[in-house]
């Protein structure tokens, strides 16, 4: 019981100090470029704190995180690009591309922000749903899962692509001006773009480690260890799996949305098979089943991508290669197992456990 | 009609490179349960061995001949090296093996990326590859090309070669035996690891061979491996594993239908309709086409 | 506690692919008895139990007290009061004793409920915890139990989910004497409230604390009586003696030891 409190108060002090780096020190600190780009990253976290729930704690490796983000994304930036056509104007891109005289009518409703809004979050978890009880139920699952997931984010980025007209294809949907009224050019904005995708980070890990932390949490690990033992204790083991897999898309889904206004842009190459899988390393390298790990990873990752890439591109291809090769064959719980074995050699009074696989009690 | 028709021959052939990947994929997914996404590099090592090949030999005929024996080798080395160095290591971890091998595949990417150039690259056909057949002559005609013929009867040419080699030589028996018990071939005296590196050479080179196949249809790039393994791994899922048929069974529908949705829609939303009928097959039989009844808990 | 049932099961038929493993068992157990199945291998016992607990299909008919299991879901019939255990303990290794034990208990639990945290140890967990011995232990993870712990821990398992029928497989196999001892001991315990089957090739576990046994061979039921009636059936003798004749099994020799014996 002791443990537990002691957990309870580090992740309080995590947290707090979570909240001022992210509202206090980097606003501070940060040029308004380089603050975009935590915003940024930021958002890859959110996809991260999903990934951390389904894969960490679930056993479902999703490669199609994508696809959510996606849906967030371009939920999000078809209600902007509608709002700064103006009422009555196409967006730019349909004028250019499009023989069409008004809006296609699944962009209709778009125009309305509530109902955008709603949909960033709603519609991947509605696509997550039926997707996950089609191949939950049927009890496919393991490797089989996650080739599906990743032909899910190929066949969603070629579908886009093949919309040029109502889509903008390839391009995807760019040059983002305004967000609810306020012009994205002023930094102004920009900052308090940054501050919400801050807050709704702190809100979503909140939330993850409310579901990790309850007997729901601890259902999961179960059936991610033994699916079929956990069936004949009298659960389905296919709604538990769901509710990890529909909550990550919703997260997946969050990120997109927000990411549209702080990076201006949306498109297939965003969100297809390759934006997928990073998605997942950064969760790998920090430590799937740790709250604090894969979100620390999936910043350290971005952060590693946009500075090495700019410069070195092939260097940080084999960098990345390397990465995924460490982080999964030799170190599988990511830096966060590194964290714990520091600690416990720091506390000789515990007592002696075999390491697990991965950290189960560590979740922020 | 005979555009129907035409397009399933084109979808068959589809079918037949989807095959050859598969084949290979099915041997080391079967054998050790693992997911090998560096197999599209294999893919890539073959067909930049042909272009290598056609570039030091001028006679297309003759370098893509010899490139099929020697891509064999090239890749199924690969993929011996690969699972010495990682995958042996990485057993029962399925899914930390599935990213492990992205992480190999990227680097392998690159390395083409370094070597070849971003660009793509192309290769000659022979000239008896170029032609087409004609199979019903008119105003409306029905035509095969060669090539695709070609790529055709090299892929019924390695099932048979495969199914042959698994079925009458030892080492086929003792591949059977590892796939279907591990544990009671290994205590029967059987080194598993042995027949493990073996059946990797074997699938990576053949994941060689479908590489030349490729360079006769389409261009030859260090992403080409990417974009076609996705489709060869979902026809590893509603294939079902442990089993050749189901593998050449669904690689032919695949692509078949595949080449007619396309024909009939166009080619972006038929891979949205494709995998809604993979998902729906599932509901049907979730285990694939063939599989292996045991009494496992897993 | 609920009231005794018992098990009736009518003709039950499983096969593989053409192979029989199960060819037509009748078999009745009592209310709050403790029947052992005995037979050599391949003799269709834990296909039975398979077939009972929903995990493969059967044909015949499985009755537990008024409910018809066969074609029930795994879960539903979980959910009736059916519980067993694996010949390879199955616990969650990762989560700790009381987290497994809590999770055998919450299959009825409301959402709400699912997605608060725990906040202490539900009654009949601490029950459970007291019954098979690991109170002491509640806090390590299961994964570091030993091999005879994990067993208990699988059958305080099976009591917090308040199971009516528990059907264990070979739940002595490797363990000590004393254990041995200790879970026979519980298992009497056991079953003055529930109804227990147990598979099991320990013949001296047997002859200690069955109260009936059924043997099964080549999937139907040879014999079936007090542990005395079996072993004196000839049939039962010529079954295992036959069997040893072809020098298989160890363990099936020391089986026929014991049968001689009687």
């Amino acid at each position: 019981m002791n443990l537990l409190k002691g957990r309870s108060a580090r992740a309080a002090a995590g947290f707090a100090a979570a909240a001022v780096v992210l509202f206090a020190v980097a606003p501070l600190m940060l040029s308004d470029f380089r603050l975009g780009l935590l915003a940024k990253y930021l958002c890859t976290a959110m996809v991260a704190v999903g990934i951390c729930l389904a894969w960490g704690r679930g056993g479902l490796l999703t490669l199609g995180q994508g696809v959510f983000f996606g849906l967030g994304g371009y939920a999000m930036a078809m209600h902007l690009k509608i709002a700064d056509a103006g009422p009555g104007n196409l967006p730019d891109f349909m004028q250019l591309y499009g023989t069409a005289t008004e809006l296609p009518w699944w962009w209709q409703p778009f125009a309305n922000p509530l109902f955008a809004i709603a949909a960033t979050v709603l519609l991947p978890m509605t696509v997550a749903a039926l997707l996950g009880l089609f191949i939950f139920r049927r009890r496919v699952k393991g490797a089989y899962f996650a080739i599906l997931s990743q032909a899910l984010a190929a066949a969603f980025a070629i579908w886009l692509i093949g919309q040029q007209a109502t889509t903008g294809g390839t391009n995807g949907l760019t040059d983002i001006q305004g967000f609810f009224g306020y012009s994205l050019d002023d930094p102004v904005n920009q900052r308090m773009v940054y501050f919400v995708i801050a807050a709704v980070l702190l809100l979503l890990i909140a939330l993850a480690r409310q579901l990790i932390q309850s007997r729901y949490g601890e259902l999961l690990v179960a059936v991610r260890d033994s699916e079929e033992r956990v069936r004949f204790l009298g659960y389905d083991p296919a709604n538990v799996k769901l509710v990890a897999y529909v909550v990550a898309a919703g997260m997946a889904g969050l990120a997109g949305a927000l990411f549209v206004p702080a990076v201006g842009i949306i498109s297939p190459a965003l969100i297809g098979i390759v934006p997928s899988i990073e998605f997942v390393i950064g969760a790998a390298v920090g430590g799937r089943a740790s709250l604090a790990g894969a979100v620390l990873g999936a910043v350290a990752v971005a952060w590693a991508k946009t500075t090495l890439s700019e410069e070195f591109p092939a260097a940080w291809t084999y960098f990345q290669g390397l990465l995924f090769i460490v982080a999964l064959a030799f170190l599988p719980g990511g830096l966060a197992s590194l964290a714990v074995y520091v600690r416990r050699r720091g506390a000789p009074k515990a007592p002696e456990q075999k390491a697990p696989v991965v950290p189960v009690g560590e979740a922020a | 009609m005979t555009v129907i028709l035409g397009q399933t021959f084109t979808g068959i052939s589809i079918g037949a490179v989807l095959l050859l990947i598969a084949l290979g994929l099915s041997l080391t997914f079967g054998q050790m349960n693992v997911i090998n996404m560096a197999h599209g590099e294999f893919i890539m090592a073959g067909a930049y061995t042909t272009y290598v090949l056609q570039k030091s030999i001028s006679s297309a005929g003759m370098s893509l001949l010899l490139a099929l024996p020697i891509a064999f080798l090239v890749s199924g080395a690969l993929g011996a090296l690969l699972e010495w160095v990682l995958i042996r290591r990485l057993y029962l971890r399925p899914l930390d093996t599935l990213l492990v091998t992205w992480g190999v595949s990227l680097m392998l990417q690159q390395l083409a990326r370094d070597i070849f150039g971003a660009p793509n690259v192309q290769t000659r056909a022979p000239d008896w590859l170029t032609g087409n057949i004609t199979v019903i002559g008119g105003d409306d005609p029905l035509t095969f090309a060669n090539s695709r013929l070609f790529i055709l009867s090299l892929a019924v040419a390695a099932v048979v070669a495969l199914s042959l080699t698994l079925r009458l030589t030892p080492l086929g028996r003792r591949v059977r035996a590892v796939v279907q018990n591990r544990d009671l071939a290994e205590v029967s005296g059987i080194s598993t690891s042995r027949v493990d590196r073996t059946a990797f050479f074997i699938g990576s080179g053949l994941a060689g061979v479908a590489g030349v196949a490729l360079t006769l249809v389409g261009p030859i790039g260090p992403t080409m491996g990417t974009n076609i393994i996705i489709d060869a791994f979902l026809v590893i899922v509603v294939g079902g594993i442990g089993q050749l048929k189901g593998t050449v069974i669904v690689a032919f529908v695949l692509g078949a239908l595949q080449s007619v949705l396309e024909y009939s829609t166009t080619v972006s939303v038929a891979k949205v309709l494709v995998l809604v009928a993979i998902v729906a097959f599932l509901q049907w039989r979730p285990q694939g086409l063939y599989t292996l009844r045991t009494r496992s808990l897993v | 506690m609920s009231e005794l049932s018992g098990l009736e099961i009518r003709q039950l038929r499983v096969s593989f692919d053409g192979f029989t493993a199960v060819d037509g068992v009748d078999l009745d157990v009592r209310p709050g008895d403790l029947r052992f199945l005995i037979g050599p291998n391949g003799a269709g016992k834990t296909t039975l139990v398979d077939a009972v607990t929903g995990l493969v299909r059967a044909t015949g008919s499985v009755r537990f007290g008024e409910e018809e299991l066969l074609g029930r879901s795994v879960h539903r019939i979980a959910r009736s009061g059916i519980g067993r255990t694996f010949q390879t303990a199955t616990v969650f290794e990762e989560l700790t004793v009381l987290q497994n034990l809590d999770i055998a208990a919450g299959a009825g639990r409301s959402m709400w409920t699912m997605l608060r945290r725990r906040k202490d140890v539900p009654e009949p967990v601490a029950e459970a915890l007291e019954t098979v011995g690991l109170t002491e232990l509640a806090d390590s993870l299961a994964g570091t139990l030993a091999h005879g712990q994990k067993q208990w821990l699988e059958i305080g398992m099976l009591l917090v989910q308040d199971v009516r029928l528990l059907l264990l497989d070979e739940p002595v196999a490797g363990m000590s004497h004393d254990e041995r001892q200790a879970t026979g001991e519980l298992l009497q315990r056991i079953s003055e409230e529930r109804t227990v089957v147990v598979i099991e090739h320990d013949m001296d576990f047997m002859r200690s604390f069955a109260r009936s046994v059924s043997v099964l061979h080549a999937g139907k039921v040879l014999s079936e009586g007090t542990v005395a009636e079996v072993q004196a059936d000839p049939k039962v003798q010529e079954v295992y003696l036959g069997h040893a004749a072809n020098a298989s099994a160890a363990e099936d020799v020391s089986d026929t030891a014991v049968v001689q014996e009687a």
